[in-house]
Formats: C-alpha cells, structure tokens, sequence
C-alpha cells in the first residue's frame, strides 16, 4: 500500500506511548467553570445571561454577533456568578462567563433525532451553528463558515483530519477506536451538507488499529475512503493532508476550498454527529492530558470552561520536575503561564513536560546555513533566510522570502541545529510589516 | 485554588520540542570522520605530519579563544569548528613545512577569514582554503616541497619528489606510469595513500571511510560532492587525454591532488556553499569544471582548492538565483 505524503517534515518522538492505551473518561464535573465568550477565530459573542441567573447545561449564554462566529453554550447547570475578562490560554484576556456548578446536570434541551439523515441541507447546517460547532483541532474555526463555501468554489470532497500529527496527543485516535460509527456517521453528515460524493479520512499509519476499525465502519459505503498516511508531522496540516489524500495542492494564502476540498477535524465530525442526532452543543470535548510530567496520562471528556488546573488535579497532578505547560500539541501549542485558565473547544491536549528536554531560546547560534530548515519546510520557504533578515531587522524583505506563506508549524526550528528560535522570528516579522 | 498556583512555569514561543542535532555535534562528527585520513598520514608522512596538524588545530582553537577573550564575545570554540578549520587545513599542508606554516596558516583561517567575518556562519570563503591559498602565495618555495612517503615512522632523511599531478602536468603520463611501475600499481598506492601530496589528502579508501560516515550520519548530501566529481571527471575524459579527445584517464584525476578531501569534506562546508539543493549541484558542478581547468590549462598541477574558493564567492549570487517554490506555486497545482 503507497502511503499518502507531502515534501518536507520532520520526524520528532511520538510519545503518544504515554496516553494512547488509556480509554476516554469523563473528566469529573468541576465545582465552577469559566467560559470564554471568545473561543473561535471570529467575533467573539456577546453575552446574553446576567449574574445571578440560573442557566441549565446547553442553554446559551453567549450569542453569536456576525455570521463568521459561534454561539457559546454553558457547559453545566447552575448560577452565573460572574462575568468578565479572564486569563485565556493563548495569554490575552477574554470575556467570559463563571458559572457555579449545581451538579445537577441538567439539560437545557436535548431530543433524539433518529430521522436527522432526512433533513435538508440547509436545516443540518443550521443545527451545526446553533451548536456552536468550530474546528476542534486547535484553529477553532467556526463549522458552518466552512460549510458554506461561495458557488464560485465547487466543492467535490470533505476529508476528515484523523492525522493526529502532534506528538503526545492521542484524543482523536481515541475517538476513531472508541466512535468510529459516529465519526462516519458526522461524515456523511458533513458530505450532505456541501452535497458531494466523496469523502476521505487521512489517517496516519502509526495508528493501523485505528485504520482497521475505521475502514470496518465504512466498509457499507462506497464514497468514503479510509487513506492511510505516512507518519510525518505535520501531516495534519490542511494543505498537506489535502495533497496527501488528494495530490492536489492549495495554492500560496489559498484555502481548501480552492483546491476544491472542505476539511473537518474528527472531534468536530463526532460534535456535528450528535448536534444533528440530539441537538447536542458543543459543551465538551475529548482533551489528552499527558506529557512526561503529567502523573497519570489520561484522555478525558472535559467541559467546557473547566479550569485546566482541575483537569491536571483529575490526572494526579504535576511532577515536581515540571518546567513547562502546554496547551496543545508539543509544535504548535502554547505554553501556559498558568493553570488557572479554561478548557476551550479548541483545546485537543494539556501538556506538561519536564526541564531536561527543554532549549531555552536565548541559548542560540548562528545559521550554519546547514540547510536543514529548508529541507523539511512543508510550505517550501526558506526558514533560514527569514530569521537571519528578521533576526536583522529587515522585515520587509522577509516578505520577498514569503513571510507571510508560513504557517508556524515548527518544522524548521525543530531541526536547527543551531537551536535558532525561527517561529520566533518569523512571528515578530509578521507583527511588524503588513502581509 | 491548590498548590501549582504560584508555580513558575516557562513560557516561550513554540516549538516546545527540538531535535538532538547541534552545530557542535556536526562539526565535532566532521573531525571524526577526518581522523582516518590523518591517520594514513601520520602513516606515510611521519611524525613530522603529526606536529604540522597539531600545531595548525592548536593555533586555529587558540586564536578563536583570545579573539572572543580581548573581544569579550561569547566563546565559541565549544561548537567544534574552530578545531575542525584547522584539522582540515593540517591536512591541507605538506608534511615538510616549518612550524610556522601551519602557525601563520591557521591564525589567518580563523582571524582573517572567519572572525573578521562575524564569526561561524558569518564567512564567505572556506576558512581552511583561505588559509592554504594565503601560505602558498606567500609561501610558494615551501609550500611545493612534496616528501616521498615513508613506511612508517622510519628514521630516515626525506626524499623530495614531486606529486602524481606535479608528474602528469610536467612530464606527461607515460612518466607518471614508470615511477608507480605500472597502471594496477599506481591505482593501488593512490587507493592506499602511498604518495606524494598533501598530508590528509593522499589516501582514498580513508576518505571514503570518512565520507561514508557522514552520509550515513546525513550530515552531507550527494548534491555537492556528486556534482563535483561528475563534472571533472567528464571534463578529465574529454579534455585530459593527449591530443584526442575522450582518451582522458577520469580515475586518476579522481584519486590524485585534493579531489577527494577538496569534493567530500571542504566543497560540503555548510556556510560557505549553497544551501538549496538545486543551488548545491550547480555549486559542486562549477567546483568540479574549475578544478579541471586548472589542472589541464593552468598554471597549477592543482585547482581543487582555487576552484572551491571561486566557487564560495559566487554562492551569495547562487543563493539568490535558486530559492525555494512555495507549496502550492507549482503551474497546475490547484488541480
Ligand atoms: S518556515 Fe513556517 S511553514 Fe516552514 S517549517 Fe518553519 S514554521 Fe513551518
Ligand atoms: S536549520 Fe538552522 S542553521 Fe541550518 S540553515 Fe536553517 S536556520 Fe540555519
């Protein structure tokens, strides 16, 4: 079997060893969640509860302002008991919505629709924003948005990302081994509502098992497509998997859509699943806490808003070597400066990992002009020549070497040998010159 | 709320996790692979040889050292490349030479060339080669006085001679041929090392062994190296018999003078060559052409280390002309 690939990447220590055995639990319900009213690419919503009300699990309490935007649901029952800017894990502040859990569980409104798959198009994509749904891998892009592509960009395929190419994480595998059905069943779900006929799972082929079941749940339907992947980061990346899966290639600052395809992480095609089937909202996800540090490695479903200090308390707490927390996966995520911010939809991993492992940014060389960045660089830069001219100042002409064609997937400074802190440079390059 | 409250963590942009690969430890597995071809030197050119590459690595190291001392830089002789500058230009020299060869060599190397230039990563030319052009033309007597080599360590008086290519510009083949007594034989001696020429550059099987470690570590590519050998070697066939054209000998151009060191170990030099790979061919291929020039046209029985030298001048411009294409640029991408 020819594996789907791309040019360039990197090989880092999958460690998915820690967390990948440990089957889905749900994570136990805090005593008060705090919810970002602002957890998608977009506008954030504005609140509609007020302090003091009593609001029931799934109930709205933050309204979606604008069509690229995402309602917010409260994640459990109880009483609003405070709103305002909170520490959001990316580091800014976020308006956000407290809510002192009663523990009740009590659901605002949830019917079972087994008849979902007679629904028009139309009606399942206005399910899916009622939902709230975004793009579950990190990015967090409102769903319906990309349902609904302008007519001058014909859509012929929706491939779901069960690449899972970060290191450590293991949510989304846990999903196709545990979900499968359900994650076919948002598939199709996703393919009615851009009416078209084939659908694909990328799925890296480190995980044959879930290869295996995945294609067993597909097995009745001929349009879908189970592509195994080769194992490289960052297959996950959407244009990488499109070429992967497809051989076709987003151009320069395009989108899928331009290559004619609409991609959905696997969480959000489980979340699209259950939005259409039961009404369901987005109120929580599959998180992997794990990392060297983490005591015990878990995957867990976590409410939205739960603090992710609670999250690493449910995993038996930190190690005392514990240098750094990430929100996220090890290449991209972020690092936290504290404990005490939220789970969010976008959130696929909590980890911690001790100081040996680490490179402090400020102990770096010079560019030996090894050529290694290059060589693994997905998007075919030259990450070399964009942290020399930035690490110089000269932003502007970071730009005629595509500054603005990265996408900080860390490939690069992964292999510099001079331990250059290039997404570094680069990121300050893009703050300070217009694209 | 609980204990990791007041917990400091460290926050820095992401990557969170880096590769094993260091700058020290490229350069550091460089020398490595240097050492059997220093070996065969010691062998054949005695201990002579051994104070010559001793001398030339102690001063390259030393003058980095005092350099960032009075400077007050950060000390970098730690990422090895210090050591390996003159290592290689040890190599470069031959066995006879006075102390102070080596000495003027290497400060010359690492000050003039490298330091001067801002340091590794800094400098345009190959600082090793710097070295060497500058003790030649400075040094031409001295710098051409070639030692026969000796069955190891024997004490007896060196015998002056010439090196296979000095032979073949002066004297032409046929000569070259009586002194090894047949074709097989001098294959064999230019395969071993039992010959005239610089210290590190005489023995091929060693730096081959020592090219085969650093494709296998992938701290080389073929791209450079291959090109280099190609383009000389098609220029050796066609160009480097006598009278007729493709009636040249490809093999012994391939094995004598500082092809070998010059294509595997100095021509891959990471800063001083291009870093696309595109860039990379056409870099080893112009090192291969020039070297060939000089050899069959010019006025040196060598050219490697000219070539290379012209060939870093113009990596800057080889750099602009071969960038990279953005993913998804290709005609036809889209679909
Ligand atoms: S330059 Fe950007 S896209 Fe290329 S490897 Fe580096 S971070 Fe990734
Ligand atoms: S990997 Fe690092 S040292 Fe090598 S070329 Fe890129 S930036 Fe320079």
């Amino acid at each position: 079997m020819t594996l789907g690939t791309f040019r360039g990447g990197v090989h880092p220590p999958d460690k998915k060893e820690l967390s990948k055995d440990k089957a889905i639990a749900a994570c136990s319900s805090p005593a008060r969640v705090v919810v970002p009213l602002s957890q998608h690419i977009g506008a954030p919503c504005k609140p509609v509860v007020e302090i003091g009300q009593a609001v029931k699990k799934g109930e709205v309490i933050g309204a979606a302002e604008g069509f690229v935007s995402a309602p917010v649901h409260s994640s459990v029952s109880g009483k609003v008991a405070a709103i305002g800017e909170f520490l959001s894990a990316t580091g800014r502040m976020v308006q956000s919505v407290v809510i002192e859990n009663d523990m009740q569980e009590e659901w605002a409104a949830l019917k079972d629709n087994p008849d979902y798959e007679k629904l028009s198009s139309e009606e399942l994509k206005e399910k899916i924003k009622q939902a709230g749904i975004v793009g579950m891998g990190g990015a967090a892009f409102p769903a319906h948005v990309k349902l609904s592509p302008p007519k001058e960009k014909p859509i012929d395929a929706v491939i779901l990302n069960g690449a899972e190419c970060e290191p450590y994480l293991t949510a989304d595998y846990r999903i196709m081994i545990e979900r499968a059905p359900d994650v076919i069943a948002g598939l199709k779900v996703l393919m009615k509502m851009l009416g078209v006929s084939r659908g694909y799972i990328g799925i890296e082929d480190n995980k044959p098992d879930a290869v295996e079941i995945i294609k067993k749940a597909a097995e009745s339907d001929s349009a879908i497509e189970i592509i195994a992947l080769e194992v490289k980061y960052p297959q996950g990346a959407e244009k990488m998997l499109i070429k992967s899966v497809t051989g076709r290639e987003v151009p320069p600052r395009g989108l899928p859509m331009d290559a004619g395809v609409v991609v959905h992480n696997i969480g959000t095609a489980v979340a699209v699943y259950e939005a259409v089937r039961y009404g369901k909202p987005l109120v929580e996800r599959v998180v992997t806490i794990t990392g060297e540090s983490i005591k015990e490695p878990k995957n867990l479903l976590v409410k939205v808003g739960t603090l992710i200090s609670d999250v690493v308390e449910e995993c038996g707490g930190l190690a005392s070597d514990t240098a750094k927390v990430i929100s996220g996966g090890p290449m991209m995520g972020f690092a936290l400066s504290s404990l005490e911010v939220p789970v969010t939809k976008g959130t696929s991993g909590v980890l911690a990992i001790p100081e040996q492992p680490i490179i402090h940014y400020e102990h770096f060389g010079p560019c030996i002009r090894c050529g290694r960045c290059i060589d693994v660089c997905p998007m075919g830069l030259m990450p070399s020549m964009l942290s020399v001219l930035s690490e110089k100042g000269l932003y502007e002409e970071a730009k005629e070497y595509k500054l603005f064609d990265c996408f900080e997937c860390g490939s690069c400074t992964y292999v510099c040998p001079s331990k250059r802190p290039i997404v570094q440079f680069i990121r300050l390059a893009k703050s300070l010159v217009k694209p | 709320m609980d204990k990791n409250k007041d917990r400091q963590f460290l926050v820095s942009v992401s990557p969170h996790v880096r590769s094993e690969e260091t700058t020290a430890r490229i350069m550091w597995s460089v020398s490595a692979a240097l050492l059997p071809a220093a070996a065969m030197g010691a062998y054949f050119f005695g201990p002579k040889a051994v104070i010559t590459i001793s001398i030339s690595i102690i001063v390259a190291v030393l003058t980095e050292y005092l350099y960032q001392k009075g400077m007050k830089k950060k000390n970098t002789i730690g990422d090895g490349s210090a050591l390996l500058t003159g290592l290689l230009l040890g190599l470069n020299l031959p066995a006879s030479v006075p102390f102070y060869i080596p000495l003027v060599g290497a400060v010359v190397a690492i000050l003039i060339t490298k330091l001067i230039f801002g340091g590794l990563g800094y400098n345009i030319f190959n600082p090793a080669l710097v070295g060497r052009a500058f003790l030649l033309m400075s040094f031409p007597k001295l710098m051409t006085i070639w030692t026969q080599p000796t069955a190891a360590f024997v004490k007896i008086d060196a015998v002056t001679t010439a090196t296979p290519l000095g032979i073949l510009k002066e004297e032409g083949i046929q000569k070259l041929l009586e002194t090894f007594g047949g074709s097989f034989n001098m294959y064999m001696q230019m395969l071993s090392g039992n010959r005239a020429g610089s210290i590190g550059e005489t023995s091929a099987i060693a730096l081959l062994a020592g090219a085969a470690f650093l494709f296998y570590k992938r701290y080389i590519t073929w791209h450079v190296p291959f090109s280099f050998l190609g383009s000389a070697a098609l220029m050796a066939w066609i160009f480097g018999g006598k009278g007729a054209f493709f009636t040249g000998d490809p093999l012994l151009h391939m094995l004598s003078g500082g092809m070998l060191l010059g294509s595997f170990f100095m021509a891959t030099d990471y800063v001083t060559s291009p870093a696309v790979k595109k860039g990379q061919i056409l870099f080893g291929a112009g090192c291969g052409f020039l070297t060939m020039l000089i050899r069959l046209k010019g006025g040196y029985p060598e050219g490697v280390m000219f070539a290379i030298l012209i060939m870093n001048c113009l990596t800057p411009m080889i750099d602009r002309g071969f960038r990279t294409k953005v993913f998804g640029s290709a005609k036809g991408a889209a679909r």
